[in-house]
């Protein structure tokens, strides 16, 4: 990669790290003595970290990489051993075959007794001994999960979570095939609406306190706590409260049982049936990474997608829920020239043969900052063949301190590199609009966007001689366009976003288009080739590279570069 | 136990093939001349022949799979998915309630499906559905004689389903949990 | 002027000729028909079961006794079947190779009818020779046209354009050709004997000196069972078998295309029946009935004695069907090539060696 992909620093020598070496089921590793904390804070390694590191998995519930450490599950007990001291010398006593001796940790009233340590929060100190795969760390697996699902109601058929559900994996792996406990179970209450997007079942929670401490500490709404004692403590919301910030249904992806569950998923579709595809919130302009989960060409639900550099492991719950419109029955299906049902080699070509005789000028584009980056730079190269005048719409709302943008659209910074819009977007408008009324520009085309909303009323759009449109749901625009080419959302086509700060990153293709939709940048493409602008690719590949190589903001950017997680430009 | 089967060669008679011809032709010739008399697999088993007299399946025959309800009526059925997921022909179409859809025809349950489609035309009567159901909620049953004008017709819906299916008694467990919820005077939250 | 047409040797000929082809024709898918009829009957009586016994148009029920009877016996399946045939969805799947998917039927089936001209039914009747063209070379014709009879499989095979097709008709070529050299080699032994190609010729040669079989056994197995294998009747219906290949070169065809091979097959059934009828077992001659008959009612005597014998064989064929599994492929490979082609020719030396002993 280039230094111009990237605008972290130069790199500097990093600080020399300072290690520690234990073993971990008698293997010996290097650990570094500390790492950061959910708050990139640095403190001393864990023994679950260092397990991590040694390729030894341990089971978790309350433990969360990026939640402060509660320590109440028990799950993660690991035995141990610490080097024996001589207390006169303060040196580590040796075996007689000249290794050091190891005294395992046991219970003190008890010393036949191993005691393990829970891993999320006890800190390795240097020549200790983790024994993640002991008989002793089994069996205290084996009880406390036993102990989980004393009063857990094994609702797996009826629960949304089965299938993602740690209780259920932990269970096979570490578990007990049957239960000793005979007694009647507590029972507590069942579909609790927590809010407007969250219902609780009691009985399932397992008290792991992720989702208090994430809407107290990250969310900054300190609306969860736990109520009752014993084993009657449940999650509750404080009397009065409702647990409705919007970022509430990140308790769901994190709650490891189905006690938190999403009103909009609920009952919906089992999670093993859902294809996942890695893809981008396209709501505002901070870019998410989400999973669509999505079968038979049904969308069911988005979930945050870890990304240090963009949203961690959540997303705002707008955002989430902003996909039922791609499925909706008014989309647009059908090409149409002049109101008329027509099919892409017809449109395409009259469009071809219009703006190849459009005189210089003539011509103005207005694309959406909603549209990819290869969209929105094949728009630009038709408008420098045409000499058209381009831009794009604003769409401003209010930000919030953790992840939504004041910038509602996905791609400014795309527009913007691309040339479609200049820094401030939407400037060029009112000159578009003026040459509409004075007649110069009688060609205008239009990309997902309803330009009655911006300034160019329907008045106006009258006065055009040929209106190109291109968008997926109907509107004011669409509704007198004289060609209308119907468009893809996100979740049907491939391609690029460039975030607020400049992050390209890709999505991909989770569904099929409906009817005749295409996804813009194939026709655009098409367009574009048959006018002679850009030529030299057949793929989103290929159309990425070839326009990194001309955009000077993306030199050295290339599709095969960009991995999950996207590279960052200088905008 | 191992049984050994003996593979020595064949001898130079049995490879000019007339042993095994002559067998083959004593085995028909018996059966032939045994129908010629009259009397084949029907007369053996004495009940006349198939559709007047339908066919006495055995015991734990694989039929068509059919949901059924418990003792109260009510479908048993959670739309838990799990035999949609392991029908090996992907027979079996189930749309889950979703949000609004509405709740089971007995309380606790929580859900049930909105539409529960069988293809038997793509069924193979493997029974992996009834034996991964956890609900006990479909079996497969007696019938065998399956039969539709068109293929639309061959794709039985819960209605159907559920009034072939009958009434299958259970255990009832989401009607123990209620009332074992509602014993529970002692709990400080309100159960219902 | 109208008689000197009639007694035109040339007009004489054409007309009989369309007759006599016309009567083969209707006999022998009258024969097919019920060859079908006579094969599930046969077969459900080996497999203890009654086979078809419902079937009967509207009104045959009201005949006493009779119409009952006819039903019993599934006389009526035949018509049943072939008006299934006739009303079904004749279906071409998208991907075939159209014009030899719609040839390979016919291809299959005209061979299968054409040998048939070249056999003696009978001897005469009235003036007329019973065989539809008497030709010198009679066998000689006959493998030419049988060997035809492999294109409309393989075409079959290949034009379906899907892979279980294809299988059968690599198969079907493979076997075919085999048995072909044995079974043509069998045959000539016969002729070294007879000294004539003619097949009328051959049969006055079995009525005057006894039948062939009994001077030429060995050729006889060999050409029996060849001709199961040209048939593709089981124990050798490998391009067909339908455990293995689901229907083989027919899978994709359906409706009347589908009954054509149907066709083809039982009435390649009746040539090869009518053929050992000829070549080896007297054709229309019995032992004490082997002058060719002056009156009419002679003539006939020897048209039924042709049939029965020919009915005989094709009894064989049915039977063997239900009585032998399957054979793997390279056992009937192997029975072709290594031990009948290599027990023909010994035959052909040992025979010659015979008739020159004698004859010097
Ligand atoms: S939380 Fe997990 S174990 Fe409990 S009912 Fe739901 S899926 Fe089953
Ligand atoms: S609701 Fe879920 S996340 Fe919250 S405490 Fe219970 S189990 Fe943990
Ligand atoms: S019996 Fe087998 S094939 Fe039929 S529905 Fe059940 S799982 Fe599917
Ligand atoms: S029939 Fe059984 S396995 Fe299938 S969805 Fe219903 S409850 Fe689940
Ligand atoms: S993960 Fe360590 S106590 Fe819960």
């Amino acid at each position: 990669m280039s230094n111009a992909v990237t605008t972290a620093p130069a790199p500097t020598a990093p600080p020399p790290v300072e290690k520690i070496r234990i073993k971990v089921d008698g293997r010996d590793i290097d650990v570094p003595k500390l790492m950061p904390d959910w708050q990139g804070k640095l403190v001393p390694t864990t023994m679950l970290q260092a397990c991590q590191m040694a390729a030894q998995e341990v089971p978790h519930y309350c433990y969360h990489p990026r939640l402060p450490i509660a320590g109440n599950c028990r799950m993660c007990l690991v035995e141990f051993g610490t080097p024996v001291m001589d207390p006169a010398t303060k040196k580590p006593v040796l075996n007689e075959d000249g290794s050091t001796k190891i005294a395992r940790s046991v219970l003190p009233y008890e010393p036949q007794t191993p005691r393990g340590a829970i891993a999320c929060a006890t800190p390795i100190s240097p020549g200790m001994e983790l024994y993640p795969s002991s008989p002793a760390t089994k069996q205290m697996r084996e009880a406390v999960l036993e102990s989980l699902l004393i009063n857990h109601p094994l609702d797996c058929t009826i629960c949304d979570q089965a299938g993602e559900c740690k209780l259920q994996e932990y269970s096979v792996q570490h578990g007990q095939a049957q239960s000793r406990f005979v007694e009647p179970k507590v029972h507590k209450p069942k579909a609790v609406d927590l809010g407007p997007r969250i219902v609780l079942d009691d009985e399932r929670c397992i008290l792991c306190t992720r989702c208090v401490r994430f809407t107290r500490d990250i969310a900054g709404d300190d609306a969860l706590g736990i109520v009752n004692r014993g084993s009657y403590n449940t999650i509750a919301t404080a009397p009065g409260k409702q647990f409705d910030n919007n970022y509430s249904l990140n308790t769901v992806d994190i709650c490891p049982v189905g006690a938190l569950t999403s009103k909009d998923f609920r009952f919906k579709m089992r999670v093993w049936f859902l294809k996942e595809t890695k893809s981008l919130c396209t709501s505002c302009g901070t870019g998410c990474n989400i999973t669509i989960g999505s079968r038979e060409n049904v969308l069911h639900r988005f979930e945050p997608r870890d990304n240090d550099a963009v949203n961690g492991s959540w997303m705002c719950d707008s955002g989430r829920l902003n996909y039922p419109w791609i499925g909706r029955a008014d989309r647009l299906q059908q090409v149409q020239v002049r109101g008329q049902a027509s099919d892409w080699g017809t449109a395409l070509g009259e469009i071809t043969t219009h703006l190849r005789n459009a005189s210089d000028g003539s011509v103005a584009i207005i694309a959406s900052a909603r549209q990819t980056t290869e969209e929105l730079y094949l728009l630009r190269q038709l408008a420098v063949r045409v000499g058209a005048l381009t831009d794009s719409v604003e769409r401003e709302g209010e930000a919030d301190r953790l992840l939504v943008h004041s910038d509602r659209n996905p791609n400014s910074q795309g527009a913007r590199l691309t040339g479609i819009a200049y820094t401030e977007i939407g400037i060029s408008i009112p000159s578009i609009a003026d040459g509409i009324r004075s007649g110069k520009i009688k060609t205008l085309i239009v990309f997902g966007e309803d330009v009655t909303k911006c300034g160019i009323d329907a008045g106006l759009l009258g006065k055009v001689g040929t209106l190109i449109v291109s968008d997926i749901l109907p509107n004011a625009t669409t509704a007198v366009a004289h060609y209308l080419l119907p468009g893809c959302a996100h979740a049907e086509k491939r391609g690029t976003f460039i975030n607020a700060k400049g992050r390209v990153q890709k999505f991909l293709k989770a569904v099929e288009p409906k009817g005749d939709a295409r996804p813009e940048w194939e026709f655009l493409a098409e367009l574009t080739k048959s006018l002679g602008a850009v030529d030299g690719f057949s793929t989103i590949e290929g159309l990425f590279n070839r326009m990194a190589s001309e955009v000077p903001a993306l030199a050295g950017v290339e599709w095969s570069k960009l991995g999950d997680h996207g590279v960052n430009v200088p905008v | 136990m191992t049984k050994v089967v003996d593979r020595s060669p064949l001898n130079f008679y049995e490879r000019t093939y007339l042993p095994a011809l002559m067998e083959g032709f004593k085995i028909t010739a018996r059966h032939f001349a045994r129908s010629v008399q009259g009397k084949n697999t029907a007369t053996d088993l004495g009940d006349g022949y198939y559709p007047e007299v339908p066919w006495r399946v055995a015991e734990g025959y694989r039929g068509a799979p059919y949901l059924v309800s418990d003792q109260d009526g009510a479908t048993k059925c959670v739309s838990c998915q799990l035999c949609e997921f392991i029908c090996p022909p992907k027979a079996i179409k189930i749309t889950p309630p979703g949000p609004e859809g509405q709740g089971a025809d007995r309380p606790n349950a929580e859900k049930m499906p909105r539409e529960f489609e069988i293809n038997m035309l793509r069924c193979i009567f493997c029974g992996l559905c009834q034996e991964v159901c956890p609900e006990e909620a479909i079996f497969l049953q007696q019938h065998y004689s399956l039969t539709g004008l068109n293929r639309e017709e061959m794709i039985y819906n819960k209605e159907k389903l559920l009034k072939l299916g009958g009434v299958h008694p259970g255990i009832q467990k989401w009607k123990h949990k209620l009332e074992e919820a509602r014993d529970q005077e002692s709990f400080p939250v309100k159960v219902d | 002027m109208l008689e000197n047409i009639f007694s035109d040797p040339t007009f004489q000929f054409v007309l009989f000729s369309a007759a006599k082809i016309a009567v083969v024709f209707g006999v022998v898918m009258t024969f097919v028909a019920y060859a079908v009829l006579v094969e599930r009957k046969v077969s459900a009586a080996i497999q203890d079961r009654v086979g078809p016994n419902r079937t009967a148009p509207p009104l045959a029920l009201k005949i006493p006794v009779l119409g009952r009877l006819l039903q019993r016996w599934g006389m009526f399946q035949p018509m049943a079947d072939g008006l299934k045939f006739i009303l079904k969805e004749d279906f071409t799947p998208a991907y075939v190779r159209t014009v030899y998917f719609w040839l390979a039927p016919a291809i299959a089936v005209i061979p299968a009818f054409l040998t048939l001209a070249v056999i003696p039914f009978g001897s005469t009747l009235g003036s007329q020779k019973m065989v539809i063209a008497d030709l010198n070379v009679g066998i000689l014709y006959t493998f030419g046209i049988v060997s035809l009879g492999v294109y409309g499989i393989v075409l079959a095979g290949w034009s379906s354009n899907s892979k279980y097709p294809f299988l059968g008709g690599i198969r079907s070529s493979a076997q075919m050709i085999s048995y072909e050299i044995a079974m043509g080699m069998s045959v000539v032994s016969l002729f070294l004997i007879v000294g004539d190609l003619n097949l009328m010729n051959l049969i006055q040669w079995q009525a005057d000196h006894g039948w062939l079989v009994l001077y030429q056994p060995v050729a006889f197995v060999i050409f029996l069972v060849s001709a199961f294998a040209e048939t593709n009747r089981l124990p050798f219906d490998m391009p067909e078998s339908e455990s293995e290949l689901i229907g083989g070169y027919h899978t994709e065809y359906s409706s009347m295309k589908f009954a054509l091979f149907f066709l083809g097959e039982y009435a390649n059934m009746i040539a090869s029946s009518a053929m050992m009828v000829t070549l080896f077992f007297g054709g229309w001659s019995l032992p004490w009935l082997g002058k060719p008959a002056e009156t009419l009612l002679g003539g006939l005597v020897h048209i039924g004695i042709f049939i029965a014998k020919m009915i005989v064989l094709m009894l064989v064929f049915i039977w063997v069907r239900w009585m032998l599994p399957r054979f793997r492929y390279d056992q009937l490979m192997d029975l072709g090539w290594r031990r009948f082609i290599p027990a023909a020719l010994a035959n052909i030396v040992a025979t010659a060696l015979g008739v020159a002993l004698l004859n010097r």
